[in-house]
């Protein structure tokens, strides 16, 4: 029995480490895809409105070519997201044969959001040419709000595989009882699902006014580059101070309820109160080295008291910590420092709005923005690194391993090489299609593209 | 009825829904890569590009559709299936993303040499996705994917004559409705070249299905008796049915008439979908596990179905309206030279 089963576990173990890697690799791409998916459709019709109401060609010609963005960006999103939906068989098999009755159905409410979000987005994108004006603004309502709603249903399972609930484990750890309104509202949902929300739009924000901003760089002052820079600009400055509340709830609720990702975030050894925050710094198993301490910080953020207990890493046994503690407590970081610069850009855009209705004149503001679209990617993807690192050892939080969820099959580090090719072939297959599309409309080659026929358009 | 055979009704009504619609898209792209060099094939593939465009991405959510509903409702035959057959659902994956990326790319890349490669690539991967789908099918219904974790061969599941023939069915099936399809889109652009030129193409195309099919019954019967018992048992109806259907399109389309041929040719393919399905009950993975058996719980398949019902009533009218404005060409892409 024993000699049967030691070559299929030795199997199970080999396929560890790439099947890891091959699910890092394709949710932190598609992720950024996805962003734009939830994000874009919303700048778009602001655009749109813009357009409408102040019969204004320039904005209408924003929107017009932001859905061209944003169809290319759905396409490629659309089949690294089909990709995932395999990779719940092709790499976890036993995770979704156990569970995939469990979270399943939040999946399936995802596919409606994503059924009406293709079928509006494609009717909106195509529809410039000969749907009249207001019609065809409302024909993207639906795209927006199911851009929304697929998201809130996808982060839900990840929530729920960080606070798992509504079923029951029988005595040979199958599944009964399941309740899928349990599974739906788990514990996790009211912070984890907005955070990633409010990402999504901030992604978007930044990375669309990073394009115009490097533009206006270069010397194109025009309105198109002005109206371009100050939509997404405006949404993103206003989201980012509600972002760092939600994720400030979010780092308190993890305290709580998963204790353990949180001190390994912040790089807690051992239970304690009084404990200090480390900014940067090395982690290791006497505390943190290097990096700036704040005095019992951390015991304050948890409970707003530095006599709140902080607990440690030593109240699990050291299989059950997460690894890599140093890259989870910079990742961590990383992302609140890059939202704190988000709020310092906003503020400076505030006061300078405020005082003379303009965008600061200093190059030091364009270039701020031109680099923030990337940075606000970067503390997106460091966000997905703590939640998922500090989940570790368990796919599902104190229920499920995942070395005991990985498929048997050999070959995964095969399938990871090509897909690492293929994945570095399509992202710079993308850069380079949205920037010949972006040439050719500086160049001027699409004079025919006037939205709404002859009726809408005033030039 | 249980809940679990109607769940697994759902999932029948999803699967047969994206052997039509993504079918079809597969099969125009099986065209546009047979369309011939970069002059010649132009205008076919303009039709092609012209068709599919508005419809190709909320065909493909279909596949969505029947892989989250089979692993909510039935997990253990998905974990079955994709670890067992790992490599051609990998591959299959691998085309969908190179599929996907290809039409998308192949009017916006940079230069002429890129919107090619783009081109051939999504041409390509139109022919070998689908195979590969049908390798995974005539897997599960040769019975080949026993359950558990990859407990299955991973090779010889799918590198065998039933399977490799259903791959080749897959990819027949779709360029066959393609093409039927592709028929009626000339009509609608005014082309009465294409339209012979795929009137054409569609009587070969069914000639080869037709001829496939035929000799996958053969092979079901030495390879995969149980299946084939099934389709000249309980689904002979159904698979006479499809045979009556897939010669009345022969027909149709040699009177060069105007309508009814894609309908026909639907319901070809719907009747040998739904024929497999009966064939198969009450296993979900035939000899290995049933229906019931590997049922989820039971909340679950309520709330699938719960979420099939709100999914009828929103997306089904908006599915509507999508083929209604693409029919009446409401929807148009700019600056598109026709």
């Amino acid at each position: 029995m024993i000699d049967a089963d030691f070559p299929s576990l030795l199997a199970a173990a080999s396929q560890l480490a790439p099947a890891r890697s091959q699910m890092a690799f394709t949710l932190g791409f598609h992720i950024v895809l996805a962003s734009l998916g939830v994000g874009f459709p919303a700048l778009m019709l602001i655009a749109n409105y813009l357009g409408l109401r102040r019969k204004d060609p320039v904005a209408l010609e924003l929107a017009q070519r932001w859905s061209k963005v944003a169809a290319v960006t759905f396409a490629v999103g659309a089949v690294t997201g089909t990709l995932l939906s395999f990779e719940f068989g092709l790499l976890w098999p036993e995770f979704t044969d156990r569970f995939g009755e469990v979270f399943g159905v939040l999946f399936t409410i995802e596919g409606i959001f994503f059924f009406l979000e293709a079928i509006f987005l494609t009717i909106y994108i195509f529809g410039w040419k000969r749907l009249s004006g207001w019609a065809h603004f409302w024909t993207g309502i639906p795209v927006a709000i199911c851009g929304i709603g697929g998201a809130c249903s996808v982060v839900a399972v990840n929530s729920w595989m960080n606070q798992p609930q509504g079923f029951t484990l029988g005595a040979n750890g199958a599944v009964t009882d399941v309740d899928p309104i349990k599974v739906i509202f788990n514990p996790a949902v009211p912070y984890e699902v907005p955070h990633m929300i409010l990402a999504a739009y901030l992604v978007t924000c930044f990375l669309v006014a990073s394009v115009y901003a490097v533009g206006m760089l270069r010397g194109r002052r025009d309105r198109h580059h002005r109206l371009g820079l100050l939509i997404p600009l405006t949404v993103g400055c206003l989201l980012a101070p509600v972002q760092f509340g939600v994720g400030d709830t979010a780092a308190r609720a993890i305290a709580k309820d998963q204790p353990v990702k949180f001190a390994a975030m912040e790089c807690v050894q051992t239970t304690a109160t009084h404990v200090p925050e480390y900014i940067f710094g090395r982690c290791t198993k006497d505390g943190v080295k290097g990096g700036i301490g704040i005095p019992g910080f951390d015991s304050f953020l948890v409970g707003f008291s530095t006599d709140t207990k902080v607990i440690g890493l030593d109240t699990v046994p050291p299989e059950d910590r997460p690894p890599a503690n140093t890259m989870l407590h910079w990742a961590f970081d990383i992302m609140v420092g890059i939202g704190s610069a988000l709020i310092a850009l906003g503020l400076w855009f505030g006061f300078v709005w405020w005082r003379r209705r303009d965008i600061p004149q200093t190059k030091w503001f364009l270039r701020a923005i031109a680099i923030s679209g990337v940075a606000t990617a970067v503390a997106m993807e460091c966000g997905w690194i703590v939640t998922e690192v500090g989940r570790q050892p368990w796919i599902v939080y104190e229920v499920m391993r995942t070395e005991d969820a990985v498929t048997s099959a050999s070959g995964v580090w095969v399938t990871f090489v090509l897909v690492l090719l293929l994945y570095t072939v399509l992202g710079v297959a993308t850069i380079q299609v949205l920037r010949s599309m972006a040439r050719r409309w500086r160049e001027g080659d699409e004079l025919d593209s006037v939205p709404y026929g002859p009726s809408g358009s005033s030039e | 009825m249980s809940t679990a055979d109607a769940v697994a009704g759902v999932l029948w009504v999803g699967v047969t829904l994206y052997a039509v619609f993504g079918g079809a898209d597969f099969g125009a792209g099986f065209w546009s890569l047979l369309a011939g060099g970069s002059e010649r094939g132009r205008r076919a593939r303009a039709l092609i590009d012209w068709a599919i465009g508005p419809v190709w991405e909320s065909n493909h959510v279909w596949l969505i559709f029947v892989l989250v509903v089979l692993w909510t409702a039935f997990s253990a035959a998905f974990a079955a299936i994709f670890s067992t057959l790992f490599i051609p659902l990998s591959l299959a994956a691998l085309g969908i993303v190179f599929r996907g990326s290809g039409f998308a790319f192949h009017h916006l890349a940079p230069s002429a040499r890129d919107r090619r490669v783009s081109q051939l690539l999504f041409g390509l991967s139109s022919l070998l996705t689908p195979f590969f789908m049908g390798t995974v099918v005539g897997a599960i219904a040769s019975g080949r994917v026993p359950i558990g974790n990859a407990e299955g061969d991973p090779v010889t599941s799918w590198v065998n004559a039933a399977s490799l023939l259903t791959g080749a069915l897959f990819v027949a099936t779709g360029a066959y409705l393609a093409s039927v399809f592709l028929v009626s889109d000339s009509r609608r652009a005014g082309d009465a070249d294409l339209e012979r030129y795929f009137t054409t193409r569609a009587l070969a195309a069914a000639g080869a299905t037709g001829g496939l099919a035929l000799a996958g019954i053969l092979v079901f019967r030495a390879d995969a008796r149980f299946i084939f018992d099934g389709l000249v048992g309980e689904a002979l109806p159904l698979v006479i049915a499809s045979a009556v259907c897939g010669l009345g399109v022969l027909a149709l389309l040699q009177r060069g008439a105007q309508r009814g041929a894609r309908v026909l040719a639907v319901g070809a393919v719907a009747a040998v979908v739904a024929g497999w399905g009966v064939a198969q009950y009450p296993y979900l993975l035939p000899k290995a596990l049933t229906i019931s058996a590997g049922a989820a719980d039971p909340a679950s398949l309520t709330a699938v179905l719960i979420v099939f019902g709100v999914a009828v009533l929103l997306v089904i009218p908006s599915l509507g309206l999508l083929y209604v404005l693409t029919q009446r060409s409401m929807l148009e892409e700019e600056g598109e030279a026709s």
